[in-house]
């Protein structure tokens, strides 16, 4: 059985991992510090959590994360996140097991989360044009009838390519907004910490 | 990299642990938060809390005082502070007349204050928040995040925080700050760039000869780059910029300020402010007070802005009203 604090501790240590990636993404079309904050953002979750029992239901694990972020990471970033680790823990509350459908139900409370402290759609340059990309991906396998490493695999793979896809758009919402078309050519740091954080909880539920 | 620093990660605790200690009469360092608050609170006055990422000294912990702010929170450099920050600083100021949040309009600024709002809210305390866009580099329309507040916002911390210190309500305050917001227009440029500390590299790389025009104060991409021109070409540049708005007309009154980015040195920025003044005279209008200094900073950017602020009597007089705070005395 997979613990909520492993998941957890993969997906910081992944961001941890790029975090000069992440900065060198931001500093073309924001501000630079993308890879700082989240950075900064991932060790205090793991101070937080270090102090929970191991076995600490995924509900709890991903509430605390969500605190963590808002009081550590700052930016846009921090509210974003942190709004979208609340929203997962309330979406899996009472659940003792992630299967692919719970997993789905907590990506999509958390894609709403950050829909409504952000005010942003899809097509703005922005996170949820990786994560929504995934959910519809992870949607669509659950339809045809897919395992679940065929759905997690699907929504890894679908937001990876909401990253290239943010390459060939204008930012709308954030700092690169103010860049118009000269944006076009980078991709979004934040589909691109969405992707990484993805990638690494979809290689530990495999 | 090359700074005075200790260590890049305690660079913001270490910078407000030194300005407590140092400017004990004007402001106190919360204990556990990152958080100026005034040493002397005034009773049943309206509060103002502003703040936003480090970096950009003497703002905000430079303005809290009298006349001015109640509370500056300081993020990380150049990143917002967190709700919980903020949310102590509107409860720390807070003596039953409201809070007036002033906000600099970057997404996440303007996130964190209204999350710290809504906790404070839930508290009871009434809570109101404006939020400054005076920067012409970045046009203004519904398919961005919108202007940028710069240098102006010193304008807002000066003029509200006047009207606050007079007793007037939280309403009146609010409205005082929309009417400076309203009226108000920046444009900077940028010759060199910064470096933040925990990055280690500059943000950005200009030419020898190569300027930004219209750089933000996190080192953001301006409008466009070109050769570098003389101090009297930027300032021509700069003030073309801000007129086109068409809201400063031949007889009005306007107040100025000519910010320096953090390694500019006055010399230099009151050139541009000789041509500044020379432009506006020649245009008819007429320059009540001028400011010239490092207000709204970069860190160690070379560069500078220019704003101008339209007054009309009761913006002129509460930008003459006296302040007394770390960075901003007037008697």
């Amino acid at each position: 059985m997979i613990r909520a604090k492993d998941a957890v501790k993969a997906v910081g240590q992944a961001v941890i991992d790029n975090k000069v990636f992440l900065t060198e993404l931001d500093q073309a079309i924001g501000d630079g510090d993308h890879g700082i904050n989240m950075a900064r953002g991932f060790e205090r979750v793991f101070e937080k959590i270090d102090a929970l029992q191991d076995d600490t239901d995924f509900s709890t694990v991903l509430k605390t994360v969500g605190m963590a972020l808002i009081s550590s990471v700052g930016g846009a970033a921090g509210p974003l996140y942190g709004t979208a680790f609340l929203r997962a823990a309330g979406a899996c509350k009472d659940k003792t097991e992630i299967d692919v459908v719970t997993a789905k139900t907590m990506l999509d409370a958390a894609i709403k989360g950050i829909q409504d402290r952000g005010k942003a759609q899809k097509g703005e340059k922005t996170m949820l044009d990786a994560l929504i990309p995934a959910s519809e991906a992870m949607g669509k396998s659950l339809a045809d009838g897919k395992d679940s490493r065929a759905c997690l695999s699907a929504a890894v793979q679908a937001a990876a390519d909401g990253v290239e896809y943010t390459k060939t758009i204008i930012a709308t919402k954030g700092r690169a907004s103010y860049l118009g078309e000269r944006s076009i050519g980078h991709q979004d740091p934040g589909a691109t910490s969405s992707t990484i954080m993805l990638e690494a909880v979809c290689k530990v539920l495999k | 990299m090359k700074k005075i620093i200790n260590d890049p990660e305690s660079v913001v605790e270490e910078m407000l642990h030194g300005m407590a200690v140092s400017q004990p009469q004007y402001v106190t360092k919360l204990e556990g938060f990152n958080v100026m608050v005034r040493t002397t609170q005034k009773k049943g006055k309206v509060a103002l809390v502003s703040g936003g990422g480090s970096g950009h000294e003497p703002s905000h912990g430079g303005y809290v005082g009298k006349g001015m702010l109640d509370a500056a929170v300081a993020g990380a450099v150049f990143t917002s502070p967190t709700p919980d920050q903020i949310y102590e600083a509107i409860k720390a100021v807070d003596t039953g007349a409201g809070v007036l949040l002033i906000i600099k309009n970057y997404t996440g600024d303007v996130m964190n204050f209204e999350m710290a709002a809504e906790m404070a809210e839930a508290d009871g305390i009434t809570v109101e928040k404006v939020v400054t866009q005076d920067d012409v580099a970045v046009e203004n329309s519904t398919w961005t995040t919108g202007r940028r507040g710069i240098a102006g916002t010193v304008l807002v911390h000066k003029i509200a925080g006047a009207k606050a210190e007079m007793g007037a309500s939280l309403t009146e305050v609010k409205q005082t700050a929309e009417n400076v917001i309203a009226n108000e227009r920046s444009m900077g440029m940028a010759i060199l760039p910064c470096t933040v500390p925990a990055a280690g590299k500059p943000s950005f790389i200009l030419a020898d000869d190569e300027m930004e025009i219209g750089m933000g104060i996190h080192g953001e991409p301006g409008t466009h780059r070109e050769k570098i021109q003389t101090a009297d070409g930027i300032a021509q540049q700069l003030v073309d910029k801000i007129l086109a708005e068409g809201i400063y007309h031949s007889g009005d009154e306007v107040a100025v300020m000519v910010n320096g980015l953090g390694a500019t040195p006055l010399m230099e920025l009151y050139i541009v402010s000789g041509k500044v003044q020379a432009i506006l005279q020649e245009k008819g209008i007429q320059m009540v007070k001028t400011y010239v200094g490092n207000y709204m900073t970069s860190l160690e950017m070379a560069g500078c802005s220019v704003t101008l602020l339209k007054l009309d009597a009761e913006l002129k007089n509460l930008l003459l009203a006296p302040a007394d705070t770390p960075a901003f005395v007037q008697y």
